[in-house]
């Protein structure tokens, strides 16, 4: 906003002697008014402004608040984006190794990569090395005086940027990298505590799984892995596909002509030195399994799980046959038990009943009378003198009867007939009804009736 | 910002920047590298007219349903984005003229076309007009993007109503277009600009004037805070537009046809309609070039037409069209209640801003140092046919992860109407002459606001006062080059030879400048031994009641002075 200068003589001088401030505690300060009161107006919905302005006004938010609070959200981007897990000490031992002796470098500690070694993605390859260069690059080092040797370290950076981005090198330092490998556990480490196995062992596995060509490399798993997931574990380690090789350890082949002799010496000799090594590393890893497979209580547990299944026919056969054989025994000495009951009992009975039978005896021939002399009493139910027919019929039913009736039904009967007297219908009734409920029952055949029906 | 927002944004939402005109309709998306595309159709329009056409049953849209015009008007629709939302009885179908006319049905709008095979004819709303242009829009977005076109973005003009938005929304609904928020269209001209570089934008006042095809508008908007916009003043001429230079060079070239052939083609419907076509390229080709060629075959009676125009031979013959649009821009200014002075930037959106004379026109109002954004005047300046959906497009990647319920809540009156300063908070030190101002914090500006500024100090003992200041022109003239003083009149409103840039030789031109007038004073601060040189950093901050605090402290020093005001009373009118 351009200001005008205009000199009319008036001015702002300098502050009067006696300045007076509005609050003692305050010297430098005057209030004279407030601002004049503010228009309403529309602020347009639009553009980045707003939405702070809108994030303020509905989140009550003051300016510095807002600013922190986004600076804070920004900040963590930038975070993520930076480079923490490459930055780690250097090792001044490290510092001051001799280029020359690259073999024995440790091309990821040089870059600052120790923690992630075979891990490292390609692009935190680049990024590690870029910065490692721009602290060792030997024009610094000259600018700050340093003597001679300034760029030893920076030739190792170098060189471990050389192997570590050409696929095929890095996978050679790799398969001789054994600052990844993670020395196997003793029987005595693992028994040490119940878990300590899959402690042991996990890091053991993960760390040979590097040199797979198949992957994902399965999990040792846990307790609670199935039977198939061991199995396939163990399948998968004792037929490993490895890609790891060993030229790295190879001698250096003298590159100059004149002895081509030595030099195919050289050659056969590092040929034969990788095959044994490879044949070595293959071993070590089978017995490295083997040893597991030694370890793992799972593989005993599953086993004893099979027997137990297949043993399990067997002993449920002989546990029957077993059962069979006592339930038998049993049953043998309940009936034998039985039966010498029994014959006491029929001893007992066969004393009483006769006494009893005699009586009955006595008693049915007794009914039997007055069942007969019942139709007698009632004059064979003929309304005047009875023909000696129904005579012979009606007796000759009663006897039927009878014969056919047995003592308690008997008793029963000539009770009935008692209540009906000499009341010749009701007595008629009293057969009818028993004959009846004697053909309900088969004890006669209807036919075999020729009155009462 | 847009690239995060790309990042996040979900597969199945993608939401675009529409902007829908009466004469031509264009979108846009931000693109995967977080630019500003504008989306061209099947046909490599990035201008697609706002036209559908029915032949046969067959549905065209765009330049091909444009061309339709002469063979077929009356089954072609134009021109009805104007008419969404409006009862027919407030509608002016005089842009319908040459094509299908609007028609009344249960008091709403509809153009009776033959939009099926066969002679029958049916009633198609504005509504439905409206959600099958959108789609057509809609599918050309999705083609170019590969993406599922979800929601948008739409600008509207200032005066849009309530219904307007809602009809138009439902209208979009129908197309599955959910309409994520309503921007008006010099907003988004701003905001297209203003992205380019979001640190960077100033407080400033804006004019943004849209100059569309049949009819234009003006709006004045200050930025304050960074970007927050606030509009205050509109205009609207709804009968000036680019159109009506169309109709300059139709009258031009009829006449010239009728000299040699004594038949006036504006007579015969179709060659009005061939003239009409032919005219626009013309005028379109001029703003490019010097000259251009109209030819047309058959124009009337069989007889070709070819005929070859100027650019000054145009701008002569539509002074009147000009002077149309500059008086425009002077009304604006003056019913915002500003001088050009006020005025810090100009922008120029919608075709007709292509042409260059009415550019240069209104550079001429302004003083040099006002930009004026129009491909004529400024090498900086974006097309301007564009600027409505590039904004819009902006907003669109901006708040499409948002829910419709959080936009509507920031959207609210509640959020958006706010107390804005009535003058502007600035303050004088020790040497300053008493009409000295420097702002800090500027007038019409949202609150809460908080402004810091570094001025320069005396050495010494230092008073500061803070006050508030109006803005006002003051007038000087030169004639009597002895004694300038004195000679400062103050006429804010006389300001009637203006554009008298023709008479160079005039001694008698005044100076104008800019000038702020102490209002009040608010307060006073003391700082005592200043060593040369020094420099002192004031920070003012309104609260959102007006509640004012300021801090001043040597630049780089430690401690300074604090004090603060209490907020206004309410029931205190206007000035102590």
């Amino acid at each position: 906003m351009s200001t005008t200068i205009e000199h009319n003589g008036v001015k702002v001088v300098g502050p009067p002697k006696d300045f007076k401030p509005t609050d003692s505690s305050n010297p430098n300060f005057r209030a004279i008014a407030s601002l004049s009161p503010g228009i309403m107006r529309t602020i347009e919905p639009v553009g980045p402004a707003f939405m702070a302005y809108a994030r303020r006004k509905r989140l009550g938010r003051t300016f510095s608040e807002d600013e922190r609070i986004q600076q804070q959200q920004k900040v963590k981007k930038v975070e993520d984006e930076s480079d923490g897990d490459i930055s780690e000490p250097e090792d001044p031992l490290m510092l001051a190794r001799d280029p020359k002796d690259w073999r024995g470098q440790d091309h990821y500690a040089v870059l600052g990569l120790s923690k992630l070694r075979h891990k490292a993605t390609d692009e935190q390859i680049k990024r590690a090395h870029r910065k490692k260069v721009l602290k060792h690059h030997p024009d610094k080092k000259a600018a700050a005086g340093e003597g001679d040797n300034v760029d030893s370290f920076f030739k190792c950076i170098q060189r471990a940027h050389e192997i570590l981005t050409d696929p095929v090198r890095r996978r050679q330092f790799d398969s001789v990298d054994e600052a990844a490998d993670v020395e196997p556990p003793t029987k005595k480490e693992v028994q040490a505590k119940p878990g300590n196995f899959y402690k042991k062992w996990r890091p053991v596995f993960e760390s040979e799984g590097r040199f797979s060509n198949k992957q994902p490399v399965p999990g040792l798993g846990d307790d609670k892995s199935t039977k198939e997931e061991v199995e396939e574990f163990y399948d998968f380690w004792y037929n490993f596909d490895s890609w790891r090789t060993f030229e790295y350890l190879d001698e250096d082949v003298p590159d100059d002509n004149a002895d081509r002799d030595h030099k195919r010496h050289i050659e056969r000799k590092n040929n034969n030195a990788r095959r044994k090594r490879k044949s070595e590393d293959i071993a070590r890893l089978r017995k490295l399994v083997d040893d597991c497979l030694a370890m793992d209580e799972r593989i005993a547990r599953f086993r004893k799980a099979e027997k137990a299944s297949k043993n399990k026919k067997r002993v449920q056969a002989e546990e029957e046959a077993k059962k069979a054989a006592e339930a038998k025994a049993k049953a043998k000495e309940e009936e034998e038990k039985r039966k010498a009951e029994e014959e006491a009992k029929a001893k007992v009975d066969k004393e009483q009943g006769k006494k009893a039978k005699e009586a009955a005896k006595n008693a049915a021939k007794k009914n039997k009378r007055a069942v007969r002399g019942s139709v007698k009493d009632v004059n064979y139910f003929a309304t005047g003198e009875p023909s000696a027919k129904d005579i012979d019929d009606c007796l000759n039913d009663v006897d039927k009867v009878i014969a056919s009736i047995d003592v308690d039904e008997l008793a029963e009967l000539v009770q009935k007939l008692e209540v009906a007297g000499k009341d010749g219908a009701k007595v008629k009734e009293v057969f009818t009804i028993k004959t009846a409920e004697m053909v309900g029952t088969s004890k006669l055949k209807d036919s075999d009736l020729k009155y009462f029906k | 910002m847009s690239d995060e927002t790309n990042g996040t944004s979900s597969p199945e939402q993608y939401a675009i920047g529409l902007s829908f005109g009466n004469s031509y309709s264009s979108i846009a998306h931000i693109s995967q590298d977080g630019k500003v595309e504008v989306i061209a159709n099947e046909e490599g329009d990035r201008q697609i007219p706002s036209i559908l056409s029915y032949v046969d049953g067959e549905e065209y849209h765009g330049t091909q349903a444009k061309a339709q015009l002469v063979r077929n008007a009356k089954n072609t629709i134009a021109s009805f984005k104007d008419y969404i939302g409006k009862p027919y009885k407030s509608i002016d179908p005089t842009p319908c003229h040459y094509s299908a006319h609007p028609t009344e049905s249960d008091g709403k709008v509809v153009f009776t076309v033959q939009d099926k095979e066969g002679d029958a004819t049916s009633n198609v709303s504005v509504s439905e007009v409206t959600t099958r242009h959108i789609k057509k829009l809609r599918a050309s977005a999705a083609d170019f993007t590969g993406k599922n076109i979800t929601s948008a973005v739409v600008t509207v003009p200032t005066d849009t109503t309530t219904e307007q938005k809602a009809a138009l929304a439902k209208a979009a609904k129908d197309a599955n277009v959910e309409i994520l928020q309503f921007i008006n269209e010099p907003i988004a001209a701003l905001l297209a600009y203003d992205s380019r570089m979001p640190e960077a934008v100033q407080d400033r006042i804006i004019l943004v004037a849209d100059f569309g095809g049949t009819r234009s508008d003006a709006a004045v908007v200050v930025a304050t805070g960074g970007g927050l916009y606030s509009i205050l003043a509109t205009l609207h001429d709804y009968e000036l537009g680019g159109s009506n230079l169309d109709q300059v060079l139709i009258d031009h070239f009829a006449k010239e046809f009728e000299k040699k052939n004594k038949t006036d083609p504006r007579k015969n419907d179709r060659s009005l309609a061939k003239l009409k076509l032919e005219s626009e390229a013309v005028k379109k080709a001029l703003s490019q070039s010097a000259a251009a060629t109209c030819s047309i075959e058959s124009l009337a009676d069989g007889v070709d037409f070819r005929s070859t125009i100027n650019r000054t031979r145009f701008q002569l013959l539509s002074v009147k069209v000009f002077q149309r649009f500059t008086r425009m821009i002077e009304e604006i200014v003056k019913k915002a209640g500003l001088d050009v002075l006020n005025i810090d930037e100009v922008i120029l959106s919608g075709g007709t801003s292509h042409v260059p004379k009415i550019a240069e026109n209104i550079q001429a109002l302004f003083p040099e140092s006002v930009q004026v954004f129009a491909p004529a005047t400024s090498t900086a300046a974006l097309n301007p046919s564009e600027l409505s959906a590039r904004g819009a497009a902006i907003q669109a990647s901006m708040i499409q992860e948002f829910d419709k319920e959080d936009i509507e809540q920031s959207t609210h009156e509640m959020v958006t109407v706010t107390p804005h300063t009535q003058y502007a908070i600035g303050v004088q030190v020790t040497g300053d002459p008493a009409d000295a101002f420097t702002v800090i914090v500027p007038s019409t500006t949202a609150v809460p606001a908080r402004k810091t500024k570094t001025i320069n100090a005396p050495e010494g003992d230092v008073l500061v006062v803070v006050s508030e200041g109006e803005s006002d022109i003051k007038v000087t003239k030169p004639e009597p080059k002895t004694k300038t003083k004195g000679a400062t009149v103050e006429d804010a409103d006389d300001e009637d030879d203006d554009d008298d840039d023709e008479d160079e030789e005039d001694e008698e031109e005044e100076i104008r400048e800019k000038v702020y007038k102490v209002k009040k004073q608010l307060a006073e601060f003391q700082f005592t031994g200043l060593k040369k040189g020094a420099k002192l950093e004031v920070t003012v901050n309104v609260d959102s009641d007006l509640g004012l605090s300021i801090t001043a402290r040597e630049a780089k020093g430690k401690g300074g002075v604090r004090g603060a005001l209490e907020k206004p009373k309410v029931t205190e009118n206007g000035s102590a």
